[in-house]
């Protein structure tokens, strides 16, 4: 029921071209996901203690500006806001759990989609290529971006429920296939105090890798253990501030296909939305195996 | 001793449940048998119309129309089916069922302007003859699936699952793997046919979508696509289904029979036709697809009366697969010769069942030669005389059908609808979402909301 | 950048054994070959066109230009047809073929000539999962490795791999052969029927009821022709016979475990 990309450039001059190859994989995955959509883009890191909050407004009409001042006054005087659409990038060094606070409070029905110092996370619903276009997501710069095309059940279908998820800071992940225990991983990590927003099973994967986390494991440590804990059919590819990660279930049955060059690493559920890419014909292309955990490092010359 | 001495009988552990144990502990086999679930759970017979009075007048029968005609599968074919009843056979194997079995059901269909269905395990030479309309199914195993029969179909069915056994594979055990099952199912004759329960080449509604494309291309987008549901997690399982490209869905109850399967997963799996089909008319509504995409149910649908109630839920059509084959003489007590009717008691006996009480299909020895390989037996139903009964209890269905429609002044059966029932039963009324009889109370809906 | 090695590669590496070359459909102009670019025309138009037209205008031999991954590109085929895909396909590439000779020029994704009744299927590159799923005659030939459930429910094709497959292969297979020159991943033949299956690299697990036999001569003489027909140089004595040990023909319960 869905599609997953994702897409890593190795090269600092390939930045900006992220977003330009990344949107056609996006639109070409609507076939397997044409109700909503999300996006997670991660770029070179804000600095001096700052953070940066994806809001998402939904349907509402939301006045960016005008939260803009009341942020610089009831927060902080360096908030800054970067507004597309009903999307909103908010930037600040003030404590993030102050601005979580605070939002809850004066913008109850606005959506904090991402926190962190790297990433930005669009989320919508309507067709991908709707998205591309509200967005531009093909202007979009960055080292590295994951992206998801949901088919839904719901029938409001919501923003909530669509990927990628999020957990603590600069991590998000899409998932395509089906869990078949979430609700017994649910209860678990409630009992554990951790919040869940939506009964969607994905959340369930997310928030286990949460919980793995932040009890001191690696993502690849986590991951680990979610490969024993969590059952059914999964591809989930995540995305730290620094790596692109895969992994796919013991049985592989849904599809995940990978192609390399020394330009980039591209992700697709299927190669036909990697055929634009450039150097396409010549990269080397392969089938992630079941339970292996592949990552992809954003190299430290980009990162500068 | 007391007089009144009696002996109790625990409803926990009562003659079914000890037997069942008795056998597994004897033997270490796990039970498997035919037919659909046994034991009541709440169903059509828990709802009555509402017929005419003064505010609601009835049709004349006879003079005044009653349009039952039914077509299936307009949103993508070329050539949708037009079925002059909204009543279809459901897929039963050969294999499962004897070739005699597929030609009468393929002449009775269309003697009645109706379609039949192949099985898991391909489509008969007699049964593509005699069937005007012949719907193929594609299943997990894929047994005897082939382009040139693919081309041949009136309509496709992808079949998820089934009523019986959600979830479960195919089973034909090796009394009923014949030579020419075997050669048909590519499987050494004699042996315990295994089958997978997923498909080998998709998994998930969005690789469906791609493999119902596949199916489509091969056949030029001609005919229609039903995707054939065993009724769980029926609100989501629609929904996935109409966007994966069905052009029909096809929901079984869990009344539905199977030729074999474990006990186990007749009885505990899948929830009553009666509560599902609602469920799927709401997905259907929630996305906008009624009429659009229509809905078959099935799931031991036995009568006229069950076939109203069902289009009055919503349904489309009804498709009838253990029906049909009562009709044919399953649990008869008797079977016809050329020198007249003879009984079937000893050979029913020999079973360890008896008529009424046979679910017996598994074994091959069908006493009334319906569900059999075995040559002899099979001659215990000629396709003549199966087609004449089974044409008989199709127009009983029919003239049923219309009988109560008129009553509730309707021109079409189609134009049935919910608010022309009420239940008898709490569950219900619950479950088909219809009043309880008496009052305006439908368990778990508020009186203002809409259903 | 690191990155665990990855079983499924999809890019043919250096082959370890001279590969008869297949002969490339020769140059148009000589030839009679049809090009057919689906960046101008849609996949609908093709396959209705291989179905119903092509035979019929005496095209023979058929190219299809800029497949870019795309899926069902000759499914259906019911003719003695020559169709070369110059590029990496999508999924159900040949599904149900009957009687044409189909090869690509690249990779091919999901259940290659699935159901494939005759004819050859040939793909140079390397192909994604349930490669020829249930097939029933014919042949199929896929030069670099093939992923996981190559040759699921087998029922009659002959599949031979120039590299390696991947885990759950030939799965239920009731009938035919596949035949593997490289590695075969986990979980090979699991709930085998009758169909045999040929591994000359490492095999890292046999699944249930699948078991190790010895090679016959009859082995050796299938194996020959096969190995040629695919155009793989291997001596035939080098593979290993895995078939089915036929313990769960007849349902008992000690094998339950098994089911």
């Amino acid at each position: 029921m869905c599609g997953i990309v994702g897409l890593l450039v190795k090269r600092p001059a390939l930045r900006d071209s992220l977003g330009a190859w990344l949107s056609p994989m996006l639109v070409c995955m609507g076939d397997r996901g044409p109700d909503s959509a999300g996006l997670a883009v991660f770029s070179l890191p804000v600095g001096d203690g700052k953070r940066r909050f994806s809001l998402y407004a939904g349907l509402e009409t939301i006045d960016w500006s005008q939260l803009a001042s009341r942020a610089r006054a009831d927060l902080s005087p360096d908030v800054e806001i970067e507004s597309n659409a009903n999307h909103a990038g908010l930037t600040t060094a003030s404590d993030p759990t102050r601005v979580r606070g605070w939002l809850e409070d004066g913008f109850p029905s606005l959506h904090l989609l991402s926190v962190g110092r790297s990433i930005d996370l669009f989320k919508d619903t309507g067709h991908p290529r709707e998205l591309v276009d509200r967005y531009a997501f093909a202007r979009l710069s960055g080292t590295h971006a994951v992206a998801h095309t949901r088919m839904a059940t719901e029938s409001a279908v919501t923003p909530a429920h669509a990927h990628p998820f999020t957990a603590g800071e600069d991590f998000c992940l899409v998932h395509n296939g089906s869990l078949s225990n979430p609700n017994t991983i649910r209860r678990k990590l409630e009992k554990r105090g951790i919040r869940f927003q939506t009964d969607n099973d994905t959340e369930a994967a997310c928030r286990f890798l949460e919980w793995r986390m932040s009890a001191g494991d690696s993502l690849e440590a986590a991951l680990e253990k979610g490969l024993v804990e969590l059952d059914g059919f999964f591809t989930l590819l995540m995305a730290t501030a620094d790596k692109l990660v895969l992994v796919r279930d013991a049985f592989a049955c849904k599809p995940a296909v990978a192609a390399e060059t020394d330009d980039y690493v591209a992700i697709s559920s299927e190669f036909r939305s990697l055929a634009h890419l450039p150097g396409i014909k010549d990269a080397e292309i392969f089938e992630p195996g079941p339970e292996r955990i592949y990552s992809w490092n954003v190299s430290p010359s980009l990162a500068g | 001793m007391s007089e009144f001495t009696s002996l109790e009988e625990s409803a926990g552990f009562d003659r079914h449940v000890l037997a069942y144990i008795h056998q597994a502990a004897e033997t270490g086999l796990y039970e498997i048998r035919g037919l659909g679930a046994k034991r009541r759970v709440p169903s059509f017979d828990d709802l009555v119309f509402l017929t005419a009075s003064i505010s609601r007048y009835p049709l004349e029968g006879y003079r005044e129309k009653c349009v039952t005609k039914t077509v299936l599968g307009t949103r993508f074919a070329k050539r949708p089916l037009e079925l002059e009843i909204p009543i279809t056979i459901a897929g039963m194997s050969f294999g499962a069922l004897s070739a005699n079995v597929k030609e009468a059901l393929g002449t009775a269909a269309t003697q009645c302007g109706t379609s039949t269905t192949t099985g898991d395990g391909g489509m008969t030479p007699e049964e593509r003859k005699s069937s005007k309309t012949l719907v193929y199914q594609c299943l997990p195993s894929r047994y005897g699936f082939n382009p040139d029969d693919l081309r041949q179909a009136d309509a496709i069915e992808m079949v998820i699952g089934q009523g019986a056994k959600p979830g479960g594979g195919g089973m034909l055990l090796g009394q009923k793997v014949s030579a020419r099952v075997a050669a048909m199912r590519t499987l050494p004759e004699g042996i315990d046919q295994r089958s997978a329960c997923r498909h080998p080449d998709w998994t998930g509604p969005d690789d469906l979508a791609i493999k119902l494309e596949e199916l489509r291309e091969i056949t030029d987008w001609q005919v229609p696509i039903f995707v054939k549901l065993g009724a769980t997690r029926v609100r989501d399982d629609v929904k996935l289904a109409v966007k994966s490209g069905a052009d029909v869905i096809v929901l079984d109850g869990m009344q539905g029979g199977t030729a074999a399967t474990q006990q186990v997963f007749i009885e505990h799996a899948g929830i009553p036709t009666l509560a599902a089909l609602p469920l799927a008319v709401e997905a259907l509504d929630d996305m906008n697809m009624l009429g659009e995409v229509q809905l078959i149910i099935s799931g031991g649908i036995r009568t006229g009366a069950d076939v109203a109630k069902a289009l009055a839920l919503g349904a489309d059509a009804v498709s009838i697969g253990q029906g049909v084959l009562m009709a044919l003489g399953c649990n008869r007590s008797d079977y016809q010769t050329t020198d007249g009717p003879r009984d079937a008691g000893a050979d029913y006996e020999a079973l360890g069942a008896a008529p009424g009480y046979c679910h017996h299909c598994h074994t091959g020895r069908c006493p009334v030669g319906i569900t059999t390989q075995d040559p002899v037996l099979e001659q215990r139903l000629t396709p003549a005389e199966g087609a004449r009964r089974l044409r008989n209890y199709l127009n009983v269905l029919a003239m049923e059908l219309t009988t109560l429609a008129r009553a509730c002044g309707k021109s079409n059966v189609h134009h049935l609808e919910r608010e022309d029932l009420v239940a008898l039963t709490v569950e219900a009324a619950a479950m088909a979402r219809v009043p309880l009889a008496g009052t305006s109370w439908i368990p778990g809906q508020h009186p203002q909301q809409g259903i | 950048m690191e990155r665990v090695a990855e079983p499924g590669r999809m890019t043919p590496r250096e082959s370890t054994s001279p590969i008869a070359p297949t002969p490339a459909l020769a140059d148009s102009r000589a030839a009679n070959v049809v090009e057919w670019d689906l960046a101008r025309t849609g996949v609908r138009a093709l396959n209705q066109w291989l179905h119903h037209d092509a035979s019929r205008e005496g095209a023979r031999a058929i190219r299809v230009l800029n497949p870019d991954g795309q899926h069902h590109l000759a499914a259906g085929l019911n003719a003695p047809l020559q169709v070369e895909i110059a590029g990496h396909a999508g999924y159900f590439v040949a599904g149900m073929n009957q009687l044409a000779d189909v090869v690509v020029q690249g990779n091919v994704g999901w259940s290659v000539a699935e159901n494939m009744m005759s004819g050859t299927v040939r793909v140079k590159g390397c192909a994604s999962e349930s490669a020829g799923a249930s097939g029933h005659g014919g042949l199929l030939v896929i030069e670099g490795d093939a992923s996981s459930r190559c040759g699921i429910s087998l029922k009659g094709l002959d599949i031979v791999v120039g590299g390696r497959v991947g885990h759950m292969s030939a799965f239920m297979a009731q009938a035919g052969t596949l035949v593997i020159c490289g590695d075969a991943a986990a979980g090979l033949g699991d709930s085998l029927y009758e169909a045999v299956i040929y591994v000359r690299g490492t095999l890292h697990g046999l699944g249930t009821d699948a078991r190790q036999e010895p090679l016959t001569a009859a082995d050796v003489e299938k194996l020959s022709s096969l190995l040629a027909r695919a155009g793989f140089d291997h001596a035939p004595e080098s593979f290993k016979r895995i078939a089915s040990a036929k313990t769960l023909y007849h349902w008992h319960i000690d094998s339950s475990h098994a089911y």
